[in-house]
């Protein structure tokens, strides 16, 4: 099936929607004994989310990780009480295949990028939960673990191999398939394994990977366990993980109740988030509403709210929307930001969420918007915020316009002043993929920029002092507002989409890098080449003829 | 604060455009100053008889009276709208005009505007000092007449940049009245605006030639897309052809005075024709050849990817563009443009889109030459047997394919020594300049007098006389 082709169908299917529930996935399995939850992959071969291909081998595609997805948040949110986490296999000697492969050959690139993305996030949404969570993860590989089966463990804190004789950690992707591991294992091989990297080099060029003693020598696994132990090592060590872990004993979980929305022509609606669409200007305008006041606070009225606390159900409804407007609506390439509500509100919510750390259930909320902010930095669309008097950028929300590649405030010469206030949260509790918070990130970690700012904190700034702290980039009065406005996004959306999406990539994350963001920098940039390229996409490329038993034809010219 | 309607006459509905407003009233003051300091020498007090437009009616666009040039009304007009204008060219072609800056187009359209506009103030300076060695009341009106346009013109770029491209529009505004022609820190854009014009021979020169590359840029930009631009510059040509006018007029009543001296001494060789106080054809010819070339330059490269983009954009068309006829779109035409290969100048087939520059050059040419038969009809009508030609398109150039060559003004390819050698009998020397300077060293004020170098024209300003009090002094 040609691109074009595959685009079509892919755009007449039926729109993929990220929200499920445990009893309605087809294949993990969770479970939960004491303290250790056990996700046990059994991936359904008809399960596709897509037509065209089977899901074998515990090969995944989106749906399948739309429900690691979930289960990720079930544990952390309606299970407090879980403090490590076991990935099995259901499979006999077969852990985990990666990405279906037949999948990536029959979709277009930009679904392939986009699911990788969302792969990759939530890969790193387990390394978050382990650095701020009180969660251990495990990766009981009782066999074969190839490509994203192998980068899956790499996400986890240890990883126990079979040592079956046979099975093998492996990453085939470049001799198997021409292209390279999509979801950091490359990076994680090094920056956190810290494979040496002639073994790297030679691992990565295997197709039938490194198994036993050597994987562990080569620090590709952190054990090596015979079959007969096997259970009950990973068992063993589960409990281990789980005595460290700060999480309480006798909290009662929150339970997320199904996310409501409305779909419709112009947009998706929820409670706190409303995506508008202008089609022919090929923006979405994303609409993030606070309380008008704060009526929750006390930690029993929170966790009474439970899903409904507004930063949860806000950030939730931002994550789903997100994900939908990437997944589902490509041709929009500009974001546009705007908020309604109360400052006020906002601003006490984020004062309470910072005083109240040490509970698990804040923590966790803490950790969603985090999340949720950090998937808008490496998205690939323009993102714009608008602030107008109405507006309600404070504190949390005032991290809407700092991920923005552009902010425009009105500086309004008659009636209500627009306005945007910091908060403590904006110091540092919502940092980005590279560990800094945008502000940080903003002034290239200045101290004297992020110490005046800070003495801001609280305070109502006018647009020109917005402008003066370097908050918004531009404020045109009432008389230039909507024509600077409307020719911004206009130039904008007429720009290659393509080179906008790496300018956007380059200027958000200046300076640091860490693991994560040479995940989503280095090594995205280098697969999404590859992946364009003939030799693995073309008539002969080795992605293409992957199961047909043609042979692969390389142009061997080195680019 | 301005009274707007009084002080500004225009057709844009000002009194009830904030946004204008606001613009205008810090530029306004700021164009001021910059006229009293750049505008014309010494002139702040005269009363000049200048033509004003108050309104765009056939009546209202050339009101006369007697104005101290600082009150001077400049004012701000468009074509009328025309409700179903559409885009008549490249990929937009068939959709209705634009009405607003499309905001893809806004930094080109952006450059586009300023460096029309930059030339306009640009002129006004080089011509600074001529008011002090006019050669009649009657040509003194005329050069405050072409200045006050200029500005006019200034303003009717600025007034876009105001309405249609805010704060950045606002900033470019400024920039436009602190840039200053020949300054070498600060110059103008466009490199034939930072030449000088040292004297009237070449203010007449520069108006034939340099404003009518203005008018086929502005003709080319009437044709915008854009519908604010194409009505602003539709107005602007109707006070541009007075410009031209105001050159090709002047010329010829050089050329016409000089024949008439020859004819009456019987005198032919430079020298003897300089002796009784007139301007050698041979100068004037190597004027022409300077002016031209220097004015060919500013339609830009031969080949130009700029004009193609602005044409495809539909920002730009043609000189004419809905009187030609073909797909206005030029996706496969072709045209033809010169090159210099080894010792020889070939003609090339290139896409017409990306020929523009040379194309709208060659529709000047074609003008030009018309203009220079005329003046030669004159030498003709003496009997005087002098020819005054058109140099080669690759005389003295300095943008396009002819840069760095070395081509005589009848397209010989030469080497630089050789050229070099030629140079002071193809272009004006400092002799030449000194020379036509020394007949102008003073103001000719009196009524109905004219200096000895130039004729009189045929006839005066608005049904005036001659020996009209065309400025006064006080």
């Amino acid at each position: 099936m040609d691109v074009a082709a595959t685009q079509e169908a892919q755009s007449t299917a039926a729109p993929i929607d990220f929200r499920t529930d445990p009893s309605r996935y087809k294949h993990w399995r969770l479970s939960f004994e004491g303290p250790v939850a056990t996700l046990t992959m059994d991936v359904a071969e008809e399960g596709g989310i897509r037509p065209g291909y089977k899901l074998k081998l515990n090969s995944y595609d989106l749906g399948v990780d739309i429900e690691l997805h979930d289960a990720l948040q079930r544990i952390r949110f309606e299970h407090p009480e879980i403090r490590s986490v076991v990935f099995a296999s259901a499979k006999n000697r077969i852990f985990c295949s990666g990405a279906n492969i037949y999948m990536l050959g029959l979709s277009s690139h930009a679904w392939k990028v986009n699911f990788c993305k969302f792969t990759n996030e939530t890969r790193n949404g387990i390394e978050d939960a382990s650095a701020h969570s009180g969660l251990k993860f495990l990766a009981a590989l009782n066999g074969t673990t190839a490509g994203g089966g192998y980068e899956l463990a790499l996400a986890c804190d240890e990883i126990i191999l079979i040592d079956d004789r046979s099975s093998a950690v492996s990453l085939p992707e470049l001799p198997l398939l021409g292209v390279l591991p999509g979801t950091g294992g490359l990076t994680r091989v090094t920056d956190k394994r810290k494979v040496r990297r002639d073994h790297a080099d030679i691992f990565c060029t295997n197709p039938d990977g490194v198994r036993g003693q050597r994987a562990k020598d080569w620090r590709l696994v952190d054990e090596i366990v015979k079959p007969q132990q096997f259970a009950e090592h990973i068992k063993q060590r589960a409990r281990q993980f789980a005595e460290q872990s700060d999480r309480p004993t006798d909290a009662k979980g929150v339970t997320l109740t199904p996310l409501e929305r409305t779909a419709d022509e112009s947009g998706i609606h929820y409670k706190f988030v409303d995506v508008q669409y202008n089609r022919e200007a090929r923006t979405a305008t994303i609409t993030v509403r606070a309380p008008e006041a704060v009526t929750d606070n006390t930690l029993e009225k929170v966790l009474a709210a439970g899903a409904n606390w507004w930063p949860l159900q806000m950030a939730r409804e931002l994550d789903d929307a997100i994900l939908t407007l990437r997944t589902s609506e490509l041709d929009l390439g500009l974001w546009i930001f705007k908020t309604t509500g109360n400052r006020d509100a906002v601003i006490a919510i984020d004062d309470f969420l910072l005083a109240h750390e040490d509970n698990w259930f804040v923590r966790e909320v803490l950790g969603m918007l985090r999340r949720t902010f950090a998937r808008i930095d490496v998205t690939s669309r323009s993102l714009f915020a608008i602030i107008e008097p109405n507006s309600c950028f404070a504190g949390s929300l005032l991290e809407l316009a700092l991920a923005a590649d552009r902010v425009y405030m009105r500086d309004a010469q008659e009636g209500e002043p627009a306005t945007v206030a910091l908060s403590k949260i904006n110091f540092g509790a919502l940092p980005m993929t590279n560990h800094l918070s945008r502000l940080e990130a903003r002034f290239y970690q200045s101290v004297d920029r992020i110490n005046s700012l800070r003495q801001q904190i609280g305070k109502q700034l006018s647009a020109k002092e917005a402008l003066d702290a370097g908050l918004v980039t531009s404020a045109p009065d009432d008389l230039d507002w909507e024509d600077e406005l409307r020719q911004a996004i206009e130039s904008r959306a007429a720009q290659s989409p393509d080179a906008l999406t790496g300018l956007e990539a380059n200027l958000r994350f200046g300076g640091t890098e860490t693991m994560e963001t040479r995940v989503f920098g280095r090594l995205s940039a280098w697969q999404n080449w590859i992946f364009i390229r003939p030799n693995a996409v073309g008539p002969n490329g080795a992605l293409k003829v992957y199961g047909t038993g043609a042979p692969v034809k390389f142009n061997w010219e080195r680019v | 604060m301005i009274d707007y309607t009084e002080k500004i006459p225009n057709n844009v509905d000002l009194g009830r455009d904030r946004v204008l407003q606001r613009a205008l009233e810090h530029w306004q003051p700021a164009y001021l100053s910059w006229w009293y300091d750049m505008g014309p020498n010494e002139s702040h007090n005269f009363e000049v008889y200048l033509r004003t437009a108050t309104s765009v009616e056939p009546d209202g666009w050339a009101q006369f009276d007697y104005v101290r040039m600082p009150e001077y009304r400049w004012g701000i007009f468009l074509q009328p709208r025309d409700e179903k204008r559409q885009v008549n060219f490249g990929m937009h072609k068939g959709q209705p005009a634009w009405q607003d800056v499309p905001g893809e187009y806004r930094s080109i359209l952006r450059r586009i505007v300023v460096t029309q506009g930059d030339t306009e103030p640009a002129s006004v300076e080089q011509q600074k000092m001529l008011g002090l060695s006019c050669p009649s009341l009657y040509d003194l009106r005329n050069i405050f007449q072409v200045n006050v346009e200029e500005g006019r013109h200034l303003w009717a770029m600025v007034y876009l940049l105001h309405r249609y491209f805010g704060r950045d529009g606002r900033e470019e505004a400024e920039s436009l009245l602190a840039r200053r022609s020949g300054d070498t820190d600060n110059p103008r854009i466009l490199g034939a605006f930072n030449e000088p014009t040292p004297d009237w021979l070449a203010f007449y020169m520069f108006t034939f030639f340099t404003d009518r590359d203005g008018k086929f840029q502005l003709c080319a930009l009437a044709e915008s897309g854009f519908d604010p631009l194409a009505r602003t510059c539709r107005f602007m040509l109707t006070e541009e052809a007075h410009h031209m006018f105001v050159g090709e007029s002047g010329v010829s009543r050089i050329i016409q005075r000089t024949c008439e001296v020859m004819k009456q001494n019987k005198v032919d060789a430079p020298s003897d024709v300089r002796s009784l106080g007139v301007i050698d054809l041979q100068t004037i010819q190597r004027y022409l050849n300077f002016h031209y070339s220097v004015t060919l330059d500013l339609y830009g490269s031969d080949v130009s990817s700029n004009a193609a983009n602005y044409y495809t954009s539909g920002l730009k068309g043609r000189f004419r563009e809905t009187k030609l006829e073909d797909d206005h779109t030029l996706q496969e035409a072709v045209y033809p443009v010169s090159e210099v290969v080894g010792n020889k100048i070939n003609t090339k087939q290139v896409s017409a889109l990306t020929a523009l520059n040379e194309r709208l050059r060659d529709d000047y040419i074609e003008e030009i030459q018309a203009g220079v038969n005329r003046w030669q009809r004159v030498i003709d009508e003496a009997g005087i047997p002098f020819r005054l030609t058109l140099p080669h398109k690759g005389f003295h150039r300095e943008i396009g394919n002819f840069t760095g060559h070395f081509i005589s003004p009848d397209g010989q390819i030469l080497t630089e020594e050789q050229w070099k050698a030629h140079e002071f009998e193809w272009l004006p020397s400092p002799k030449d300049y000194a020379y036509v300077q020394s007949l102008m060293s003073g103001r000719v004020a009196e009524l109905g007098k004219f200096a000895n170098w130039i004729a009189p024209p045929v006839k005066g300003i608005n049904g005036k006389p001659l020996d009209f009090q065309y400025v006064r002094f006080n």
